[in-house]
């Protein structure tokens, strides 16, 4: 009996905490969803920023697209790839979705992706990295936007192996992203003539590193690949560092993010390489955009929220060119038209999804070198897109090799 | 090389320090649920956002008034515990008369709050706190580097567990806290102020979460997230130790952390998992606890 109760009140709590903003259907909106870790260890990356870059975007377009009025539905996925699949689904059938950005979580949107194809609704896969949603789990309406396993891998491993780390041992958060970065990182060191000596899988959201870092010290590798993100990888490099053992192996950061690097301050970071699809120091354009993000967020948007800015345009660019919102004609459309702004010059979304554009190698600089707040990297290397994502894999079967 | 259990020898010293170190971290954080449950009979889910908040408080501390580490150790705990007994003077003392299952959800919905808020105002992505320059460098003890820092935390939360540990089984107000929750309204009828004593131990208990917070502050990000995960583990150390027994959270805990650093080594996808599997077959075994009383 108390079991029930508490069971029953566990429930409502959670229920409340996947709360979301509900628009209601009618034929003359367009209505777009960002479904997105609001609350969890990624909402940084996105969450709260993201809905307001996509809100940014909208307002920059007008507000409307051809003559019907836009609006928004979002929603905290919590991680969970049921919670979701089945918010989208919700979307799709009771509010008219037109389009949805998936934020966070590789897992996540792997569960939605089949949404989209089930339910023939475009979903832009802004934060996941997992380059399985363009080959083995693609589908005919993803996109994948910003940056994936594939272009991490190739720039910062690459630029690792040839600056002499011959072998490496992986720090490995263990679901979908995390293996498959080490899987991508592993096949560039191997490229390269590098050896791969042993990876440790490491629970999300472990509390303590330290032991397996030890563990990964004991293979006596040169690299530290940590094949994680957001707050693993932060917490994993502090203990690294305090552990000392940054003085024996090199850690090359798989994924991260500026608010990451920002978290654990230059002191702890200097000299690390990354890669990243965007940053907001590149040129004239990424500033003035990220000037405006500033003065409503008050902290340097990541690469994730100037993408779904990017992304949200380009939906709507689409869809005003083809004047429909019919799935199959916007998704020819995007498939067609080349993408320049200030997230990306001469980009275009391949026949597999994947939108196919420059990647930076950055380098972190050192607390003298940083000469303004937020002055975090230095361009090692401009990757053009073709270099960055790689050739077609013909996993996909929507795009042969 | 030798191997035991397909663990290379050289590792198993290493290993055994961190296995200590998080163990220090489950004990002194079991403890303050133990005295709360066992004195009050309250499950105090909010033990986590009180850690976390025992964090920001040093943190806080530090950027806005310049506190350092050492007065943060005792100012943190400090407020953090005066928190807690405005906490229980306002909700907690009303819900005693009722199911304890009350006091689980109100203690549950608080952490919920306090998260929230945290999260709203600082986002999830955390800050760093500075390890205080004392403690700054590293032993090399042979078989491994170990940071000063570390070592510190075995030894604090030691003292302090041994120290509550004493305070509550041997001397005169320990002994007084344990009538009351034997005859509340006996001792009452001693002249002893029975409410008063109740809403210091909660606050007691309360404070040692947060002083585990100011410890873990240099080690992790500080962040809104940093009790929710640990809470469920030291929940479980708890309940393995025997509900309510303070050496057995102090015992156990040290323990748990031993064995969870074993697993990372052995099996390290169930290192998040092997304290609820030692949780069922404790429940299973001795449904009372390690140390409990039938």
């Amino acid at each position: 009996m108390r079991l029930r109760t508490l069971t029953i009140a566990m429930a409502a709590a959670l229920a409340t905490a996947a709360g979301s903003r509900a628009a209601l259907a009618a034929a003359d909106q367009i209505v777009i969803g960002d479904i997105d870790d609001m609350s969890g260890v990624y909402a940084d990356v996105i969450g709260a920023g993201g809905v307001e870059s996509m809100n940014m975007a909208i307002a920059d377009f007008g507000g409307t697209v051809l003559g019907k009025r836009i609006v928004t539905l979002t929603a905290d996925h919590q991680n969970k790839p049921d919670i979701g699949a089945s918010k989208f689904r919700e979307w799709a059938d009771e509010h008219g979705l037109n389009v949805l950005f998936g934020g966070s979580n590789t897992g996540v949107n792997i569960g939605m992706a089949k949404v989209a194809a089930a339910k023939k609704v475009p979903l832009f896969v802004i934060g996941a990295g997992g380059a399985s949603l363009t080959n083995e789990d693609c589908t005919a309406y993803t996109v994948h936007y910003v940056y994936d396993t594939t272009a991490l891998a190739n720039g910062t491993a690459t630029a690792i192996v040839n600056g002499g780390g011959k072998t490496w041992f992986y720090l490995t958060a263990d679901y979908a992203f995390g293996t498959q970065l080490q899987n991508a990182a592993s096949k560039v060191v191997e490229a390269h003539g590098g050896k791969n000596l042993g990876a440790v899988r490491v629970p999300l959201g472990a509390a303590d590193f330290s032991s397996f870092l030890l563990q990964a010290q004991a293979s006596g590798a040169q690299v530290l690949g940590l094949a994680n993100a957001g707050t693993d990888f932060s917490n994993s490099l502090k203990a690294a560092n305090e552990f000392g053992i940054t003085r024996t192996m090199k850690p090359a950061a798989l994924l991260a993010f500026l608010t990451d690097i920002h978290s654990l301050g230059l002191n702890t970071a200097q000299g690390l390489y990354l890669t990243t699809g965007w940053y907001w120091d590149l040129n004239p354009d990424t500033r003035a955009y990220a000037k405006r993000y500033f003065g409503k967020m008050n902290r340097q948007p990541t690469m994730d929220q100037a993408g779904i800015y990017s992304a949200t345009t380009t939906y709507l660019k689409a869809v005003k060119a083809v004047g429909s919102t019919d799935s199959d004609k916007v998704m020819a459309e995007l498939k067609r038209m080349k993408i320049n702004d200030m997230f990306a010059s001469g980009g275009y979304i391949r026949a597999d999804g994947v939108m196919i554009h420059d990647m930076y190698v950055m380098q972190v600089k050192s607390p003298q070198e940083s000469k303004y707040p937020w002055d975090y990297y230095k361009v090692l290397k401009k990757m053009s897109g073709e270099e960055a994502f790689g050739p077609i894999t013909g996993l996909c079967p929507l795009a042969s090799k | 090389m030798t191997e035991i259990l397909g663990i290379p020898v050289t590792v198993i010293p290493g290993q055994l320090m961190l296995g200590l170190v998080n163990g220090s971290f489950y004990a002194l954080l079991s403890l303050g649920l133990a005295v709360i449950f066992g004195l009050m009979g309250v499950v105090n889910f909010a033990h986590g956002a009180f850690y976390t908040l025992g964090a920001f408080a040093a943190l806080l501390g530090l950027q806005w008034f310049g506190i350092n580490y050492w007065a943060a150790l005792l100012l943190a705990p400090l407020g953090v515990g005066l928190l807690g007994i405005v906490v229980e003077r306002l909700l907690l003392r009303r819900l005693y008369r009722l199911d304890p299952l009350y006091g689980l959800l109100m203690t549950f919905g608080l952490a919920l709050i306090v998260e929230g808020s945290l999260h709203q105002v600082f986002g999830s992505s955390g800050q760093s706190y500075p390890v205080p320059e004392a403690l700054a460098g590293a032993i090399d003890l042979g078989f491994m580097i170990l940071p000063l820092y570390r070592a510190w935390v075995i030894v604090a939360s030691i003292v302090v567990c041994f120290g509550t540990w004493f305070v509550i089984e041997r001397t005169r107000l320990g002994a007084t806290l344990r009538a009351a929750t034997e005859n509340a309204p006996l001792l009452q009828a001693f002249g002893v102020n029975v409410p008063r004593l109740v809403a210091a131990t909660y606050g007691g208990g309360v404070a040692l979460a947060a002083l585990a917070g100011v410890l873990a502050a240099p080690v992790v990000l500080v962040n809104s997230h940093m009790g929710t995960s640990l809470v469920i583990v030291v929940f479980a150390v708890v309940v393995i130790g025997g509900m309510g027994s303070i050496l057995g959270s102090i015992v156990s805990g040290l323990a748990l952390g031993l064995v969870e650093g074993f697993t990372k080594v052995i099996y390290p996808e169930a290192s998040n998992i092997v304290v609820f599997i030692i949780m069922a077959l404790v429940l299973i075994l001795r449904p009372a606890g390690l140390f409990g009383k039938e």
